[in-house]
């Protein structure tokens, strides 16, 4: 019993915690709150649901198709409606509120599009029977999820803390202008961190479409409220934050659903995030902010 | 009351009413913004005082007055308790905080029986009327326009500027914030009660995240260098979705569509470029 709760915990943390390291990356360079971050999550889940069912393709090709596809969504709406703002020089809430806009827009497209109705990937994927281990029964999705999740967490430390590229991100989180200096092109970054993180988003939808057998417009808005619980818990723009508390999150989930009541389980998250602020106020990693007049 | 009028509110009474009702949610949200906190708590003090006035009509039969009193009452209380985790946190951190607290009261009263669960309260009596509802809304804008005039507005330029300068010039920044986020927090609870007594209905998912932010859409659509930005933001976003109609399906594209092309053209709100400060 516990043994299957603490991997089912790790496997609902991995997903909390993929979708949680695209979110806290384009926070740190972009500072914006981005409502479409929803979108994205069924847009992956969608896209790659279309590319298996009606073109026949396997599921890791539909899965690319999936990310890349959301990522140039991203980079579309990130050069469309947050770099006029960029450019403007317009206050943080404006590019809040923009996201707001163009969320309503491309969600209502997607129901007219697809309609409310829950979707399934088909069956035949993935063996559904569990491999049993006696005190712990493990599905080839779960599997999946974690072998996914743990490839794509360490690709994307290499890729911040090793290549240029990441050091690049990096000084445009620390400081757009002096980046900008430094000869970084900085409306090409912003786009390219725009696309890497809706592709980890999308790539969580669909293994969150795959894990509870279900694809719908609105999958995405539980999802990114717990995002914004774990990004704040780990800190803004702290990427190993967001591991770390991701799962963090999915054990404080499951343990809830078990040992106290499932009633209370999306409370505790957010319960979480409340104490956290109250006690650290930039998070479990984050830097205490100074302020600089 | 002249015969067309008539017509016209028990055609469009609720839309009508809701215009009023989302203005001083507008206002309740601009009481925050103009010290430049970014608290969404409204959509959640909307809910305590929605939920708060619901049990004291349906449940002890209360006088109207006395429940409208108890619904800025109950959600000022919240406020002064959250107060004491969050007054110190800023921007993103307080936003995100406030969007915690907001979830957590969606589950509780999601967990209680006694406020009827996931099916929220119905069968309010519709007592909440125009005269009622755009009174109350009169009366607090102009308590705002004469506050923006006064020693208080000046107070909250200055916190919302630098807040370590004002401190140093001794304004009393904590006492400012905490009242800010009071005031915020009774208005949304009297709109909360106010709706709830037209609407005749409420439930739990009324006042989650979905309407915190449709509710600081109202005030930055309309810009906060003014009250009258935000009264006038939630009118044009409230009325949008009846004015699109005759859209249809696409009724909502274009209201995402129409969102996004304001805030490109102007940043700033709707009367933000028209009382732009100099300097």
């Amino acid at each position: 019993m516990l043994a299957q709760q603490l991997f089912n915990a790790l496997v609902l943390g991995s997903v909390y915690a993929l979708f949680s390291m695209g979110f806290t990356l384009t926070f740190g360079v972009l500072r914006v709150i981005n409502l479409l971050y929803a979108f994205y999550v069924a847009a992956g889940a969608f896209l790659s649901l279309v590319a298996v069912r009606d073109f026949g393709v396997p599921l890791w090709a539909a899965g690319v198709f999936g990310a890349i596809g959301t990522g140039a969504i991203a980079v579309v709406c990130d050069t469309a409606v947050l770099a006029p703002l960029r450019r403007a020089r317009a206050p943080e809430l404006s590019s809040l509120i923009v996201t707001l806009g163009a969320a309503l827009l491309l969600n209502s497209l997607m129901f007219l599009a697809f309609g409310a109705e829950v979707r399934r990937f088909p069956a035949t994927l993935l063996s559904q029977a569990p491999i049993d281990l006696g005190v712990l029964q493990i599905g080839q999705i779960q599997l999946l999820i974690i072998a996914v999740v743990a490839l794509l967490a360490a690709l994307l430390f290499l890729f911040i803390e090793r290549t240029r590229l990441g050091v690049a991100i990096r000084a445009l989180a620390e400081n757009p202008e002096a980046a900008a200096l430094m000869g970084i092109n900085v409306g090409v970054m912003f786009a390219g961190v725009s696309f890497l993180a809706a592709v980890l988003i999308a790539i969580a939808g669909i293994l969150i479409g795959l894990n509870f057998d279900a694809v719908h417009p609105y999958m995405g808005e539980p999802l990114m409220l717990r995002g914004f619980a774990v990004v704040v818990i780990g800190g803004l723009g702290n990427i190993r934050g967001a591991l770390v508390a991701g799962l963090a999150l999915g054990f404080v989930e499951v343990m809830t659903a078990g040992y106290l009541s499932s009633n209370f389980k999306d409370a505790a998250g957010f319960a979480a995030m409340v104490i956290t602020l109250w006690l650290r106020p930039s998070g479990l990693f984050g830097k205490a902010v100074t302020r600089r007049a | 009351m002249p015969q067309w009028l008539d017509d016209f509110l028990w055609a469009y009474g609720s839309f009508v009413y809701g215009l009023g009702v989302n203005a001083i949610l507008g206002l309740s949200m601009y009481a925050v913004l103009a010290l430049g906190q970014l608290s969404l708590g409204q959509a959640a003090f909307m809910g305590i005082g929605a939920y708060a006035s619901a049990v004291l009509t349906l449940k002890f039969g209360a006088p109207f007055p006395l429940v409208l009193t108890a619904a800025m009452v109950a959600p000022a209380i919240a406020a002064m308790i959250i107060s004491v985790p969050t007054l110190r946190l800023t921007g993103v951190y307080l936003a995100m905080a406030t969007i915690g607290f907001g979830e957590v009261m969606r589950i509780l009263y999601v967990n209680t029986d006694y406020i009827g669960g996931a099916l929220g309260l119905s069968g309010i009596p519709e007592k909440a009327g125009g005269s009622i509802i755009f009174g109350l809304l009169a009366v607090i804008l102009a308590g705002f326009l004469s506050a923006t005039r006064s020693k208080i507005g000046r107070a909250f330029e200055a916190i919302r500027e630098d807040e370590d300068a004002a401190r140093a010039i001794g304004i009393n920044v904590g006492a400012y914030k905490l009242s800010a986020l009071v005031v915020s927090a009774a208005l949304a609870g009297l709109a909360g009660a106010l709706n709830a007594h037209f609407s005749s209905f409420i439930g739990p998912n009324e006042y989650g995240f979905d309407t915190a932010v449709t509710i600081l859409s109202y005030a930055i659509l309309g810009g906060v260098t003014t009250p009258l930005g935000p009264v006038l933001g939630a009118v044009v976003l409230s009325a949008l979705p009846e004015v699109l109609r005759p859209l249809h399906d696409f009724r909502l594209v274009f209201n995402g569509l129409v969102i996004v092309l304001v805030v490109i053209f102007l940043p700033r709100g709707i009367l933000g470029l028209h009382t732009r400060r100099v300097g």
